[in-house]
């Protein structure tokens, strides 16, 4: 059988019981990427020599007899906001334009030292603003199972190369879904941790109280792992937790005793379309059978979650992206006149429309006169969206919905219409602002495309979460269906 | 009620240092009077005892202040768009 396709637990039981080689699973998938990258366009920069360089090097050490680590030998794709000394960073944007950072993203650090082995860079969103990648400002990724679809977004690059097989893991960040939107439109499994658990050293930042780093893949068993190797305090992000970090894999088997998973049916009345809302409902039905029992919950805030999203968001943006002034790195204006304009004219040329939008936005809603109207009440709605889940977490474990409310949109369909690109987050932007963990899982087709189960855990219990998808995965096969021609 | 029009976006777009054309100008300002007018919905709740909230975990916070070595001024000025003596070179400031 192809090294392609295999779960990352899979490859390195193989390297591990040295059976392959990683210089044999990176060239397996280099070839992959060359067979359907000009189909897809997931990457913006394939990193083939340093992969081939770091298996060569891994494969001399496991020979010497070093012990194979938690990842040996497994090639993940990593979105193009994740720093790697000397190789460059765009976040998808042209204001980064021959920007090579000088550090490594702990995230990226501690996968390596895991034996993963970086083999590209995905294509995203500009800035991770976005629903669909057509903000990249450098390629659009198109949606493995029907090429006229977007494979969402921001981290769709990284979405799309799981789903084609050209990794079976990736890193994604998720700000207000930008992980399980695109593994639920290209049909793979998505886990966006609780705030604080992955460190952000080298993540560009996009809105700092709501990013998340956190992995894709196929099975929910690979997810735990790379989550495992992920998580933990580090000294170069003071945001980064010191809560203790279980071996998500292990425990998977048991269905935790009495698990109680809460469906927020109010909140799904404003509109999921048929097709997904009856995938839903037999996931639904597929948990109880595994053990699961079901109950209601209010979550009654949860409407106002997109308002209150799309304020915090844009405001922590608008400070993050001030440092982008074509001083330091990055793309400067030629020939401007003065310093104030040098700073106008790169940012106008290296910002694509949505983050010029949202900086705007975020501006605005912190401008002297509407701080409080707009700002602040969205900081205690906020509070209200919290208090809604730590309500809600009384009575069940869980809770369910689907992650969004249709499947895959059509390529341009929304580009020109931004509210609606941003209700398109309905379902996912409540767990960033609630700093909550969130799993997508594969949960069947929609009109021949994939759609996901999204699964909303207590703060620091991803543990829950994770073993809940794999009971699902266990009773269902949705995880097993392949895009066509792939 | 127009709540963003184009000389809030002039205004706004100054603030953040963003030379933009009439065309966005006007663009951005259709665009995100709708989302305003979508985010009014938030206006109505009370929230008069309700705290801000800034950020997902209580806590967290300082370290201590031990000095390390930085990443060196040859590298660093690697990265930039124009750089002169060992620093980073600007348009003319004062007297332009």
């Amino acid at each position: 059988m192809s090294l392609v396709g295999l779960s990352a637990a899979e490859m390195r039981r193989r390297v591990a019981a040295r059976e392959v080689s990683c210089d044999e699973l990176v060239r397996a998938h280099l070839d992959r990427l060359t067979g359907v990258e000009p189909r897809i366009g997931a990457l913006l920069l394939p990193l083939a020599d340093r992969a081939l360089e770091k298996a060569r090097s891994q494969d001399r050490a496991l020979a010497e007899g070093k012990e194979a680590g938690p990842l040996a030998g497994v090639p993940v794709v990593v979105k193009d906001l994740l720093d790697i000394a000397d190789v460059p960073t765009t976040c998808g944007s042209r204001i980064l334009e021959g920007y090579r950072p000088p550090f490594t993203a702990t995230a990226i650090a501690r996968l390596e030292a895991a034996g993963a082995i970086v083999i590209g860079k995905s294509n995203m969103d500009e800035f991770a603003m976005g629903s669909s990648t057509e903000n990249s400002a450098y390629q659009h990724t198109k949606n493995p199972w029907d090429p006229t679809r977007v494979p969402g977004g921001s981290s769709g690059g990284s979405a799309a190369a799981v789903a084609a097989g050209i990794a079976p893991v990736a890193l994604g960040s998720d700000t207000g879904g930008s992980i399980r939107q695109p593994a639920a439109f290209c049909g793979v499994v998505g886990l966006k941790p609780s705030y604080g658990r992955v460190s952000r050293y080298g993540l560009v930042a996009f809105a700092s109280s709501l990013d998340q780093i956190g992995p894709l893949a196929r099975t929910v068993d690979d997810v735990a792992r790379v989550t495992s190797v992920l998580s933990g305090h580090d000294p170069l992000d003071s945001t980064s937790s010191d809560a203790e970090v279980p071996d998500f894999a292990a425990g998977l088997e048991d269905v935790p005793d009495g698990l109680r998973v809460g469906v927020p049916w109010s909140f799904l009345s404003e509109g999921v379309e048929p097709e997904t809302l009856a995938r839903f409902r037999e996931s639904l039905k597929a948990l109880e059978t595994a053990g699961a029992s079901l109950v209601e919950v209010g979550l009654p805030h949860l409407r106002h979650a997109i308002a209150t999203y799309y304020i915090v968001a844009t405001a922590e943006a608008s400070s993050n992206l001030a440092r982008y002034d074509g001083v330091r790195y990055g793309r400067r204006a030629p020939g401007a006149e003065g310093l104030r304009a040098m700073y106008g004219q790169s940012r106008d040329e290296g910002f694509g429309d949505e983050v010029k939008r949202r900086i705007i936005l975020g501006t605005f809603v912190l401008s002297s006169g509407y701080y409080d109207a707009y700002y602040l009440r969205a900081q205690k709605v906020r509070t209200l969206i919290r208090r809604d889940f730590e309500q809600a977490f009384e009575a069940c474990d869980v809770v369910a919905t689907p992650t969004t409310p249709t499947p895959a949109f059509g390529v341009g369909e929304k580009t020109d219409d931004p509210l609606q690109m941003y209700l398109e987050d309905v379902f996912t932007v409540p767990a960033n602002l609630a700093g909550i963990p969130g799993l997508s899982l594969p949960c069947g087709l929609a009109g021949g495309l994939p759609v996901g189960l999204q699964l909303l855990g207590r703060p620091f219990d991803e543990a829950t979460l994770l073993r809940c998808g794999a009971a699902f995965q266990r009773a269902t096969d949705h995880h097993e269906l392949r895009p066509p021609g792939y | 009620m127009v709540r963003v029009t184009v000389d809030t976006v002039e205004h706004v777009a100054r603030l953040a240092h963003l030379s933009l054309t009439d065309e966005e100008k006007a663009l951005f300002a259709r665009q995100l009077d709708e989302v305003l007018a979508y985010a009014e919905a938030i206006q109505g709740l009370d929230t008069s005892d309700v705290p801000p909230m800034r950020h997902a975990l209580a806590g967290g916070g300082l370290r201590d202040d031990v000095p390390r070595e930085g990443l060196g001024r040859e590298r660093v000025l690697e990265d930039a768009p124009d750089r002169a003596d060992g620093l980073f070179r600007v348009p003319r400031i004062i007297g332009g």
